[in-house]
């Protein structure tokens, strides 16, 4: 079959790209080796009545451009904001991080009136450099080595914008992008619970702890999404994640593209430095002279590329970018909705993002036991029950709960990741909640516990690493992938990237794969239009 | 180990009553609140007209406890206020009050407010933001306790020409001899009361600062001895509209504090604010003294003036023109003042308008006539502040009415 283009994956990403492509005019086709489509944005029915957002679990990054572009909306996707979220100590006490501005001031004196104020400082300060990073979001990172005008206008853009925050936020940006979480939140609170809460989002996903630097920017990746200002931006997608991807691939399908299920790619095809098309694990050949990954680029250039087609210091890149899969997943379906020791009556922050937490201590000496190559004795979760606003993922007065865990690591220290293990790795995390919520356990009717080597296995990211590699600043900008080819062109004339591998990283985001569109479109000399300005 | 149950309070969501709430609800007769830092502070409680009529007619109660107090006491005090604030507070005697602004290091205006002196080490700082990281960051090495007394002090403020008339009736000895920003103990329903001659009026009146406990009591006696002095309850439009007139800024809407600030170009510093008059420059180091020191010697880049604008329609966000097409600035505030009857505003303009160029300016109002908008063009011109200055304000010992 011929195809003008080639989509290897249906991830958002995948997805995104290909929208973009078919609303050009291309004959898109995307390959996925799944019966489904999705990627890491999916809603799968594991036990009857309940439905799981089986690995990301909140609609936080992707950009209101691309849902408007794509007409998501329109096509099915609804995202319902949640209020609040909240941290228990082993003492009985809990910090609430209050949707309502003024309540969260109430809350924050009741633990410090010096954290109140420093709540606000510190706010600022984040929403000072979200300001600068956001606008790059949807734009290719300039290429520092080249002296095409495009880059070095690029380039000057950036420094314009750096400049323009002052000589105090320059420096302080710098900072942010460079140092920890830890000390950043030492700044400007005091007490241990309100900075674990914060400092969760510093480690999400990454093989660092609260105390390595480089992690301060996470926070910041992970913020974007929540101070983004538009009502309806951050919160759950109604039906889970999945319906994010299900929504694009009626959008892809409106446009006339074409998605080819259940089978994966074998090798992609190529001839004298040009891609030709794709080889599929059932045999099937298909040829488009464009051809997209939104697989990450470790599998991309080392599992189903001919290394002997590519230069050596591109395969270098490839080899030594960082993946490092840090966390792990359990979906469970609840007889009911658990109670909480450390919540008041009434509590609407149980809505929200839970954690159980004493400090930002516990989350490094988590960290200490996955270097060991041990999961956490006490981890790090990321509780939240979306059942509680969502009427489409459990019978009614039944619960879903989706925890994510960190840390887990990627290979087990002593022995490997079977069930006997991955059962005690459940019960770890089951018997922290447990120590907070005394009929969690009672209520578990189904569960299904994803570790690093699993989300690998089933997903197909690497080392489970949910960013497609570490969003740290060695591998951000033109630096992510590989210098040199960070503008979603590979080695491969043809062949391009557009995975979360790329600028500007991982999350449920849309923009490395409109951005990767944007660029396949304008090396084909088609007018681009992508329904939005970057 | 199994986590204890808690015995921690649940924050609740919404507006939170105030010392005063149970008497302004019982008032507010319109049920119109608004959201003063959190706090349910009633805007219009039965007429924005009569509210303000009563404010220069008889007088007035307005409940100001969501205001931001800190006490700055110990050996130090004075060294901390004095490096905090522009003004020269080694010159503020003790029993009195003084209007402040304090800049951050770039001589940026960080926020306005009012700085009470009861002694040689005890002072209290009273703003619209909070502020206690910053005046902790100020007092570095300095000998001082610095501490949140918010939500220990009820506040309220009590405005208007027969203001001090009602206080003596209340038996308050004495208090006719209270000179403007000046501060006296009193007894007002067995309550001790701390009373200054201040205000963000203009006119007559005092502000009186009591224990959330005793609020409801001292309210009662106010409201008792007020029946024969044409005491109202007010809310916030009433005073908005007194304020405007007074010549007083607002921040959030007049100036944004240079820590609230996401653009570094939204800050303004006190000679773009008309506020030169505030910063002793000939006292030693203070916060943004070296920033401001080069700043005084350049004329500002914009400033906020006020303005008179004809015809009678208020210019509420308003750009306005240099000769009808040039856009060089932008109302704040606006207001068809009541009493001076003239058409009054203050405006951001870019130099050089509002400060070597003052003709030709315009500003650009939309009315709204059954439903249809309407755009006018009304000539403006610079004037000075205030608008409204009445001899009662300052007079001691002051007039019944």
């Amino acid at each position: 079959m011929k195809y003008d283009a080639i989509i290897v994956g249906a991830g958002h990403n995948g997805l995104t790209a290909a929208c973009f492509m078919a609303r050009a005019g291309l004959k898109t086709v995307i390959v996925e080796k799944e019966d489904h489509v999705g990627g890491a944005a999916v809603s799968l029915s594991l036990t009857p009545g309940w439905t799981y957002s089986n690995c990301s679990y909140v609609c936080s990054l992707l950009r209101p451009e691309i849902i408007r572009a794509l007409e998501l909306p329109k096509h099915g996707l609804q995202v319902i904001p949640y209020e609040g979220g909240a941290v228990f100590d082993s003492k009985g006490d809990y910090f609430a991080y209050m949707s309502d501005h003024d309540a969260l001031r109430r809350e924050l004196i009741r633990h410090s009136p010096r954290d109140a104020d420093g709540y606000e400082r510190y706010s600022r300060a984040v929403m000072r450099q979200c300001k600068f990073i956001k606008p790059l979001l949807l734009r290719t990172a300039p290429d520092p080595a080249s002296m095409k005008p495009r880059d070095i206008c690029e380039l000057l853009y950036i420094l314009k914008r750096f400049h323009n925050l002052g000589p105090r936020e320059m420096a302080e940006t710098v900072r942010f992008w460079t140092m920890s979480i830890a000390e950043y939140l030492d700044q400007y609170f005091e007490t241990p619970m309100i900075k674990a809460y914060i400092a969760g989002s510093g480690i999400i996903g990454t093989g660092l702890g609260p105390y390595s630097p480089g992690t301060a920017y996470v926070l910041l990746h992970h913020y974007m999404g929540e101070v983004d200002g538009a009502i309806g931006a951050w919160g759950f997608a109604r039906g889970g994640m999945g319906s994010i991807t299900q929504a694009m691939a009626r959008s892809f399908e409106a446009s006339g593209g074409e998605i080819r299920m259940g089978s994966g790619l074998d090798h992609f095809t190529v001839r004298d430095g040009k891609v030709r098309g794709v080889v599929l694990e059932n045999g099937d050949e298909l040829t488009a002279e464009t051809v997209v990954s939104g697989m990450d680029v470790r599998r991309t250039f080392v599992d189903h590329t001919d290394e002997k087609e590519l230069p050596a210091d591109f395969v270098k890149g490839v080899k030594r970018y960082r993946f490092r899969g840090s966390s792990g997943k359990l979906n469970i379906a609840l007889d009911g909705m658990p109670t909480f020791t450390g919540a008041p009556k009434d509590a609407s922050f149980l809505r929200g993002d839970l954690h159980f937490l004493d400090d930002m201590e516990e989350i490094e000496r988590a960290y200490d036991d996955w270097k060991d190559g041990k999961w956490s004795a006490s981890p790090y979760v990321d509780f939240l029950i979306p059942t509680q606003i969502d009427p489409t993922m459990a019978p009614p007065g039944k619960h879903y709960a989706t925890i994510f865990v960190q840390y887990a690591p990627y290979e087990l220290a002593n022995g490997e990741w079977n069930d006997a293990n991955r059962e005690a790795f459940a019960e770890t995390v089951i018997s922290k909640i447990e120590r907070h919520s005394r009929d969690f356990r009672k209520l578990i009717v189904h569960k299904e516990i994803r570790s690093p080597k699993d989300i690998e296995d089933q997903v197909g990211l690497t080392e489970g690493n949910i960013f497609q590699g570490e969003l740290t600043f060695d591998q951000l900008l033109f630096n992510r992938p590989v210098p040199g080819y960070a503008q979603y062109r590979s080695p491969i004339k043809g062949l391009y990237m557009c995975g979360s591998s790329t600028h500007p990283g991982g999350g449920v985001m849309g923009a490395p794969g409109a951005n990767a569109a944007r660029e396949v479109l304008s090396d084909l000399g088609h007018k681009i239009d992508m329904g939005f300005s970057a | 180990m199994q986590a204890t149950a808690t015995s921690a309070p649940l924050v609740h969501l919404g507006l939170e009553p105030g010392p005063f709430h149970e008497r302004l609800v019982a008032h507010n007769r319109q049920r119109a609140w608004m959201n003063w830092m959190g706090y349910a502070s009633p805007s219009v409680l039965d007429t924005v007209e009569f509210e303000y009529f009563a404010i220069r007619n008889q007088s007035t109660l307005f409940d100001i406890s969501p205001m931001c107090k800190y006490a700055i006491t110990g050996p130090d005090a004075e060294s901390v206020v004095n490096r905090l604030v522009t003004r020269d507070i080694r010159k503020l005697k003790p029993g009195r009050v003084a209007y402040c602004i304090w800049c951050d290091e770039d001589g940026q205006v960080v926020d306005d407010g009012t700085v009470f002196r009861y002694s040689a080490t005890e002072f209290r700082l009273c703003c619209q933001e909070p502020q206690l990281s910053w005046l902790e960051d100020i007092a570095w090495g300095f000998d001082v306790e610095i501490r949140d007394v918010t939500r220990e002090i009820a506040g309220l403020a009590l405005q208007g020409p027969t203001s001090c008339a009602l206080l003596k009736d209340l038996g308050l000895a004495g208090i006719e001899t209270l000179k403007p920003f000046g501060i006296a103990g009193y007894t007002i329903a067995g309550a001790e009361v701390s009373i200054s001659r201040t205000g963000f009026t203009g006119d007559l009146g005092y502000e009186l600062w009591m224990e959330p406990a005793d609020a409801l009591a001292v309210w009662d006696a106010l409201t008792a001895a007020g029946k024969l002095r044409g005491l109202r309850v007010i809310g916030y439009e009433a005073l908005e509209m007194a304020r405007i007139e007074a010549g007083f800024l607002l921040p959030k809407v007049d100036f944004l504090s240079a820590q609230t600030v996401l653009r570094a170009d939204r800050a303004s510093t006190p000679y773009e604010l008309g506020l030169d008059w505030l910063v002793a420059l000939d006292k030693p180091h203070f916060n943004g003294r070296r920033a401001l020191l080069e700043l005084s010697k350049k004329p500002p880049r914009r400033k906020l003036v006020a303005i008179e604008i004809e015809r009678d329609k208020p210019a509420h966000n308003a750009l306005v023109y240099h000769r009808k097409t040039r856009e060089v600035g932008m109302v704040t505030s606006a207001l068809w003042s009541p009493t001076c009857k003239r058409n009054i505003a203050y405006a951001w303009l870019d130099a050089p308008y509002g400060q070597t160029v003052a003709g030709d300016l315009w500003v650009e109002i939309y009315l709204q006539k059954e439903i249809r908008w309407q755009r006018r063009m009304a000539r403006c011109q610079p004037v000075d502040k205030p608008f409204f200055v009445h001899p009662r304000r300052s007079a001691t010992p002051p007039a019944d009415y």
